[in-house]
């Protein structure tokens, strides 16, 4: 196992390698200068060449990107533009909020979206799977921030159940679980309409197999044949989904973020791209990506518990 | 080739009668033909300006001369939104457009030659999907400057990795069919082999993909617009008008709610048109999936 997970993690390598090179890209193609934008129109030319030399952006772009490289090595992403505080520091300090709302998010599709997925299955083409497809597709094509923003008016500027906006605290706290709730359910039932649909899929592919047929034929009650028989071998294919769709979940939450004020790497995203703070952006575009493959790697491995059949050598 | 064009004659007919049977294609071609029509003949569609301020109606609520109300400069909100379908009809078609351009091409390249070349395009799109979407379209966006014409290339940006994924394993198993192997003995060269051998095949997917990817990118666009990255007021865009009229939201709901019903209907319209496609190009995926 622990090879199995060296050996992944070797692999992530040139993954992470072509996202700083996709990172510093960015950065190349953009139009302007951000030491004019950090010091305004009408700063000397004399101050704008300091603060050009000090960052290292008169240097040409491959050695800024070997440079950068070397420190991101070193744990060290950099200093923002324009701050002038440690990326990393910055980023750690959003980390939490952001992490919270996207586990609450997956934990809430995980309850909703595993049960509605095998009993669509169960009652393919049935009132209540057409039922559940139609509510899927209609929630998956509205815009997320448009919801929020009316669940936000409804239940916290209306109705005063939730508070309006921000992180009061972290989850463990009360105030910090309340000001999560709405945001997290959000987050989380977007994520069951896309889940469901695709935890049904796999399940009908798996109640199609010869062994369900045997189970049934054996004259086992239906709920044993779905939950034992079905659900147990559905569940590769479900961890994978729920894997696959953290990049979307990690989208979402962005925009999640922004509207309900929630002090996470989204906010801090969107905020630094305002500013044109390029090392901040380089900085989360990275950890982001990180999480990613993080996540996908938690999923790998997940896998050998799910499937003895699995093995990794 | 008459045997084969009356394969495909057959072909076609049965897809369009699938496609007519099926209650979400009709629905989806309604949608998608109204939207279109509304931005095409905005301008007669309503009597009122998109952009003019009328302070005489302020904040407006839903009434009989303005069936969706007013927003906070007095400007017909129902009026807006039909302008709106123009920018999403144009951001959609775009973004898909240059999608496509890129992605199947990759997809097709990859697919064909395989070797090196397929390796590096694929790990390309791993890359892609291991960078949230929005992440790098939202830092593509704000790096360029913003504005719709960046908002349509950072939303292509992200979403060519789509195409390149179906048409290369589209293109996997389409490449060893006799047909292809007969074109490269009497020796077609490889674009003539990719362009009327095998793009062909690919088509019907990547047409279905396409209606789903028109409404993600309309959705995407619009979030953009949302964080005010993308198209600015006082601009019809409905992500734009969202935002806008954020501030107002508790004194007139109607300023925040119908710009999002609006980009809801689009979606849901070019969402079902997709389901119904795949179904219909696809009969055997249908009734399971």
């Amino acid at each position: 196992m622990l090879k199995f997970i060296l050996h992944r993690l070797l692999v992530l390598i040139p993954v992470l390698f072509i996202v700083t090179v996709l990172a510093s890209l960015l950065i190349y193609f953009t139009p302007g200068d951000p030491v004019r934008v950090m010091l305004g129109i009408r700063a000397n030319e004399e101050a704008v060449r300091a603060i050009r030399a000090e960052l290292g952006l008169d240097r040409p772009v491959y050695i800024r990107y070997i440079k950068w490289l070397g420190n991101i090595l070193r744990g060290n992403l950099g200093r923002s533009l324009q701050r002038n505080e440690d990326v990393l520091e910055m980023i750690l300090a959003r980390l939490p909020a952001t992490l919270e709302m996207n586990i609450f998010a997956v934990c809430v599709s995980a309850v909703l979206a595993i049960p509605i997925g095998v009993i669509s299955a169960a009652k393919a083409n049935t009132l209540v799977d057409n039922l559940f497809s139609f509510f899927s597709l209609f929630w998956v094509s509205m815009p997320g921030f448009w919801i929020a923003l009316i669940a936000l008016l409804l239940f916290s500027i209306k109705l005063h159940v939730f508070p309006i906006s921000g992180r009061l605290g972290p989850i463990w706290t009360k105030e910090g679980m309340w000001s999560l709730l709405l945001p997290g359910l959000i987050l989380g039932v977007r994520q069951v309409a896309i889940i469901s649909r695709l935890v049904r899929a796999g399940m009908l592919e798996v109640l199609n197999e010869d062994y369900i047929r045997t189970a049934r034929s054996k004259g086992l009650a239906e709920k044993v044949v779905v939950y034992k028989h079905g659900l147990r071998n559905a569940m590769v294919p479900t961890v994978t989904i729920f894997g696959l769709q953290v990049p979307e979940l990690l989208s979402i939450s962005v925009i999640i973020e922004i509207v309900f004020a929630w002090p996470g790497m989204g906010m801090l995203l969107v905020d630094a791209v305002f500013k044109r703070d390029y090392t901040l952006i380089q900085g989360i575009v990275f950890i982001y990506a990180l999480l990613v493959i993080l996540v996908n790697l938690m999923v790998d491995v997940l896998y050998a518990y799910i499937d003895p059949r699995i093995k990794y050598d | 080739m008459s045997l084969e064009k009356s394969h495909r004659d057959t072909y076609r007919r049965a897809v369009l009668g699938r496609l007519r049977k099926d209650r979400g294609a009709v629905a989806g071609c309604i949608i998608v033909l109204s939207i279109v029509f509304c931005a095409i003949f905005a301008p007669y569609i309503t009597p009122y300006d998109p952009l003019k301020h009328n302070y005489n109606r302020l904040l407006f609520p839903p009434s009989l001369t303005h069936p969706l109300g007013a927003d906070q400069y007095g400007r017909d909100l129902m009026t807006r939104i039909v302008f709106g379908c123009r920018y999403a009809i144009v951001i959609g078609g775009t973004v898909v457009a240059i999608q496509l351009l890129i992605g199947v091409t990759l997809g097709l390249m990859a697919g064909y030659y395989g070797g090196i070349l397929e390796s590096m395009i694929m790990r390309m799109t791993d890359v892609m999907l291991s960078i949230p979407s929005i992440v790098l379209a939202v830092s593509i966006a704000g790096l360029l400057g913003g504005g719709i014409q960046n908002v349509i290339i950072a939303v292509a940006a992200v979403g060519w990795r789509g195409y390149t994924r179906l048409v290369w394993s589209e293109v996997l198993s389409i490449k060893r069919a006799t047909s292809v192997e007969a074109a490269r003995a009497i020796g077609c060269g490889d674009l003539r082999i990719i362009v009327r051998h095998i793009l062909p095949h690919t088509l019907g997917s990547v047409i279905a993909y396409s209606s789903f990817s028109i409404a993600i990118a309309i959705l995407w666009a619009a979030a953009l617009s949302f964080l005010g990255l993308g198209a600015q007021p006082p601009t019809p865009e409905w992500g734009a008008m969202l935002a806008d009229g954020r501030d107002f939201m508790s004194d007139a709901w109607w300023i925040a709610t119908f710009p999002g019903v609006a980009i809801m209907i689009t979606v849901l319209g070019f969402n079902f048109f997709g389901d119904a496609l795949r179904d219909a190009l696809d009969p055997k995926m249908g009734k399971r999936v």
